[in-house]
């Protein structure tokens, strides 16, 4: 038995899932689905931000368009931490695609003109 | 001098709602004043997601959530004007503001109060210790990590859980700081569990409940500060404390309505610390309304949205001079409520009203009564309630119809 | 030759309220004078963390230096404050009798008021609440003291530096004084930066000012600083308290007294502990608790959700519980200015004036400049100016629209106008003690980022080494993000 809090929501129910993944203290489908990834495949999504080459002092927003498995996190940071991109900028452009091989690009969350 | 019918203050999440939503209901002649360089307040620098559930079904970031309505402002040809700062207000609504040194002086029928929150300082808790750098606010170490691309420190203790403090718990690691624990002086969490899971569980930062820091020490730059665990008048327990060595304290203590505009003007300021206001948003002052943060703070910003547009709607009709004020009801937070907004509900009114309150403790099976005199207005069941998370409560117009009384909110055990 | 040129008539050694003041005085003269200051800006010791009150003059011992340059002084500051374009009220001060047995008290202070020169007047418990009303209810009588004022403590040291630097005298900041040695009837005054000479060297250290004059002989007196704890709140807190309200005096001090600052914040403090470390200017939770209490003692209903920040200043106090101004018995060219507590700032004036003419003037001739400058480039209020001289003047001057500091509504232009005049600020704090930028309820949160910005253009300066207060202050400690 496994007991966390779902992050699905600003709801944050109190999760309990038993060997036999029956979930318990979800309010609602995806809770369920969120605590089996939980215990199987943990996943985050990550925001952060890279330069704007072509702006002096200027950061652009991003984040990975799917969450990636959870141990990848940093290593998906120092990658991020190298990239740049030059202005303007459109929410949902792909900077970097499939990460670290997870299936994740890093798109641009920021418009800039 | 230039008039124009509905002038709002501030170009966030409320402000961008409040213009919408006035334009939907045939107000055209609008003018959004923005103190920053761009729309979106706040939101421009909270990158990470968790925004929109309720408004978009869906995930966003900050800067995704607040370009959805910079989008619709533009599709709806909505004036506005960055970098104009309002420095002077009256009570019979001219506006002088200023942008690059050319101060415009506009007369208003109506006008939006939407700017948004500050955060507490080390002096407003009165933090004892040495006078040294590296104390900084959560929302400030923000805009210099996530704006300005600069660390503000390598070995990190966060006061105060609130959202923001864990969002940058999660920010700082994420960025390569060390963040050593966060520090709570209530028995509870002042932010969303799934922050507490996604921010400090998955990076293994503890947090400690009612501890608080009762000393900073640094000659020039902070160099340690000591936690000390606190009995329930908030006092010092002696024997626990704890030293950690640390180069910042990043401060997540409180946020507070920024209204020093409506101090010019008078207007009476209610519990939440912003203005006190009627159910269509409006002001104790004719024809100035607020919402968003600096009426009280909010907990997610789908909900400032929606009050954006309660108030773009009551101005709306109250430029179309459709508000009769026919008399008030008063809504009085009552046992265990610290605040209720709106302070006033229209006797007139012909639509729905929803409450928005907050507990002033955690407490578990608990009925929201809605009452008046001794008539119970509503009643409804709460598994459990927070501090930290607003509820909302809906009153039906056949139910304030019905009332003649003042109304009060309280809890009642189950 | 190369040995007289730095050579000075007279160095000063600190930089507060006393140092530059008796540097502006100098500068009427023809002489070089220097000014030493081991931080890096003026003002900020105890000069920058007091209560700012220009006493009457009624409470120091009739026949004290304090009771002398307190009177003299208080009479002074009208003119000091139009000459340094400084905020200077004479709001009045009420001394408070809370019991019947306090009255006879109150009786003998007035008394002692007349022995010093002082007008004041016995006010009754009624009278008390109407200029007072939220004076603790038991209120049952008070001295008023209207002569009393209130400064804005920042700008006068910083305008009587800059008054004096525009008359030609020399300021060295970052300069800690190690060491003084004396040849051939000049003094050589050793700092972590250099050496500076002088014919004549004035002491006015403050907290610092035994460690000084010991330099010189040995001295009969020691400097026992005690700590000050006080309670900022935020303005808009007019009419809440209309004077400044004292307790009455004990041993220890003046006690908790509620003061205004000239921008119309409310304080109260100060606290009094006998402290070890000169430089310790922290806070503790359990003396702001006691001050905390005193002050309810006096005022009741204080809006503590108003408070924007707590501090502690140290006070000179010496073991003759008096100023010394005098010179070093060995020697009349070194002269000592210290054990300057409360009320120094109100004696500023003529103990600066004193100082000059009679122990400066007594060792070296006085000539008077024919081109002294007796005012500082007034500033630009934009408060002051009324709301159709400011549209008129912005338009002129656009930076002075750009507003920085939205909670003080501070410009752009106000920030720059005092970094573009002599004693200009180097870090954060002294744009915040000069302009009020980042002073209001917000403290910072919002505009210091583009202090910052606006600090490191000036110095061309990377922002990472933009400094908050002193040496070591800095707020951003790296950049992020290796992307080009």
């Amino acid at each position: 038995m496994k007991e966390f809090t779902c992050i699905i929501c600003p709801r944050g129910c109190q999760l309990i899932i038993d060997k036999n993944n029956n979930v318990t203290g979800n309010a609602c489908p995806r809770g369920k689905e969120y605590a089996i990834n939980e215990i199987t495949n943990p996943t985050r999504t990550i925001t952060t931000s890279i330069r704007v080459s072509n702006r002096i002092d200027t950061l652009v927003s991003v984040k990975t368009n799917l969450a990636i498995p959870k141990n990848l996190v940093f290593e998906a940071m120092e990658i991020i931490n190298k990239l740049s991109i030059g202005a303007p900028t459109k929410i949902g452009q792909i900077v970097l695609k499939n990460i670290l091989d997870t299936g994740a690009d890093i798109i641009i969350t920021k418009n800039i003109d | 001098m230039k008039t124009v019918d509905l002038v709002i203050i501030g170009g966030g999440s409320a402000g961008m709602a409040a213009a919408l939503q006035a334009k939907k209901e045939g107000i055209s002649d609008i003018l959004i004043l923005e103190k920053d360089e761009c729309l979106g307040g706040i939101l421009n620098q909270c990158i990470h997601n968790g925004f929109g559930l309720t408004e978009f079904k869906e995930e966003l970031t900050g800067p995704e959530y607040l370009w959805r309505f910079v989008d619709q402002i533009h599709e709806e040809k909505i004036p506005y004007i960055c970098n104009a700062q309002v420095i002077d207000l009256s009570k019979d609504k001219i506006i002088k503001y200023s942008k690059y040194g050319l101060v415009e002086t506009i007369k208003a029928k109506a006008i939006v109060m939407a700017t948004g929150c500050y955060e507490r300082s080390a002096g407003a808790i009165q933090l004892p210790g040495d006078r040294c750098t590296g104390v900084i606010t959560a929302g400030l170490a923000q805009k210099y990590l996530n704006i300005k691309g600069y660390m503000v420190g390598k070995r990190v203790v966060i006061l105060g859980s609130g959202d923001i403090g864990l969002i940058m718990a999660r920010r700082l690691t994420l960025e390569g700081a060390k963040v050593i624990c966060v520090s709570e002086i209530m028995p509870y969490s002042a932010g969303l569990n799934r922050n507490i899971q996604q921010c400090l569980k998955d990076y293994d930062i503890p947090l400690y409940l009612s501890r608080t820091v009762s000393k900073v020490v640094g000659k020039n730059r902070l160099e340690k500060v000591t936690l000390s665990s606190v009995d329930e008048n908030m006092n010092f327990i002696p024997g626990t404390e704890m030293e950690i060595e640390c180069d910042t304290l990043v401060l997540s203590v409180g946020l507070v309505p920024y209204i020093s505009l409506l101090n010019y003007i008078g207007c009476p300021i209610g519990p939440t610390k912003g203005a006190i206001v009627n159910n269509y948003m409006e002001t104790k002052i004719d024809g100035v309304f607020a919402c968003g943060n600096c009426l009280h703070v909010h907990d997610v910003v789908d909900f400032v949205t929606e009050e954006g547009r309660n108030a773009g709607h009551g101005a709306a009709l109250y430029i179309k001079n459709l508000i009769k004020n026919d008399g008030e009801i008063s809504v009085i937070p009552g046992r265990e409520i610290s605040y209720v907004v709106p302070q006033f509900i229209d006797k007139k009114t012909n639509e729905n009203v929803t409450l928005k309150l907050r507990v002033r403790k955690p407490l578990k099976d608990q009925f929201v009564v809605v009452k008046s005199g001794d008539r119970i207005i509503s009643k409804t069941y709460k598994l459990g309630v927070v501090p930290s998370e607003m509820i909302l409560l809906n009153l039906s117009i056949d139910k304030i119809n019905e009332i003649n009384e003042e109304l009060t909110v309280e809890l009642e055990g189950k | 030759m190369e040995n007289l040129k730095n050579l000075h008539d007279v160095l000063i050694i600190g930089g507060g309220i006393i140092g530059t003041f008796v540097a502006r005085e100098l500068s009427k003269y023809d002489l070089e004078v220097g000014l030493i200051e081991a931080k890096n800006d003026v003002g900020d010791g105890c000069s920058g963390a007091n209560s700012a009150i220009i006493h009457s003059g009624y409470d120091p011992l009739p026949g004290t230096l304090k009771a002398k340059f307190n009177v003299l002084g208080n009479l002074m500051w009208d003119e000091i404050a139009e000459e340094l374009d400084v905020h200077f009220y004479r709001i009045g001060s009420l001394t408070i009798a809370l019991e019947d047995n306090q009255l006879e008290v109150l009786n003998s202070l007035a008394h002692r008021a007349k022995e010093n020169g002082v007008e004041v007047k016995l006010l009754n418990a009624k009278e008390v609440k109407e200029l007072e009303p939220n004076i603790n209810p038991n209120v049952k009588g008070a001295l008023l003291a209207p002569t009393a004022g209130i400064v804005d403590p920042f700008l006068a040291v910083v305008k009587a530096m800059e008054n004096a630097m525009d008359n030609g005298v020399k300021l060295y900041l970052n300069n800690r004084v190690e060491k003084i040695t004396k040849e051939e009837n000049i003094y050589i005054v050793k700092t972590n930066k250099g050496e500076y000479k002088s014919r004549v060297v004035i002491n006015a250290a403050g907290v610092h000012s035994g460690e000084i004059a010991n330099m010189i002989e040995p001295i009969d007196w020691k400097v026992i600083p005690r700590k000050g704890e006080y309670f900022l709140l935020d303005h808009f807190m007019y009419g809440f308290v209309n004077h400044t309200i004292f307790p009455l005096p004990s041993e220890k001090g003046k006690g908790v007294l509620f003061t205004l600052t000239t921008s119309g914040n409310l304080m109260f403090g100060p606290s009094s502990e006998e402290i070890e470390d000169l430089d310790d200017v922290s806070t503790d939770k359990l003396t702001l608790d006691s001050v905390k209490s005193q002050a309810l003692n006096l005022i009741p209903n204080i809006p503590m959700h108003k408070v924007i920040r707590v501090f502690s200043g140290n006070r000179p106090t010496t073991t003759r519980h008096d100023f010394i101004i005098e010179p070093a018995k060995s020697d009349k060219n070194f002269i000592n200015v210290a054990g300057i507590e409360s009320p120094g700032f109100a004696s500023a004036p003529a103990i600066a004036k004193y100082v000059v003419d009679e122990l400066v003037n007594d060792v070296i001739s006085l000539k008077e400049k024919n081109n002294y400058i007796s005012h500082v480039r007034k500033h630009p209020n934009l408060y002051d100016m009324g709301l159709e001289n400011r549209a008129k003047f912005v338009e002129n001057n656009p930076e002075f629209g750009e507003v920085i500091c939205n909670c003080e509504k501070i410009s752009l232009g106000e920030i720059k106008d005092t970094l573009n005049r002599n004693c200009a600020p180097t870090s954060i704090k002294g744009i915040k003690k000069r302009c009020r930028a980042g002073f209001g309820s917000c403290q910072g949160g919002f505009c210091q980022s583009r202090i910052i910005e606006i600090l490191a253009e000036h110095y061309n300066l990377s922002p990472l080494d933009v400094l908050y207060d002193k040496e070591g202050s800095n707020i951003l400690i790296d950049t992020i993000k290796e992307g080009k």
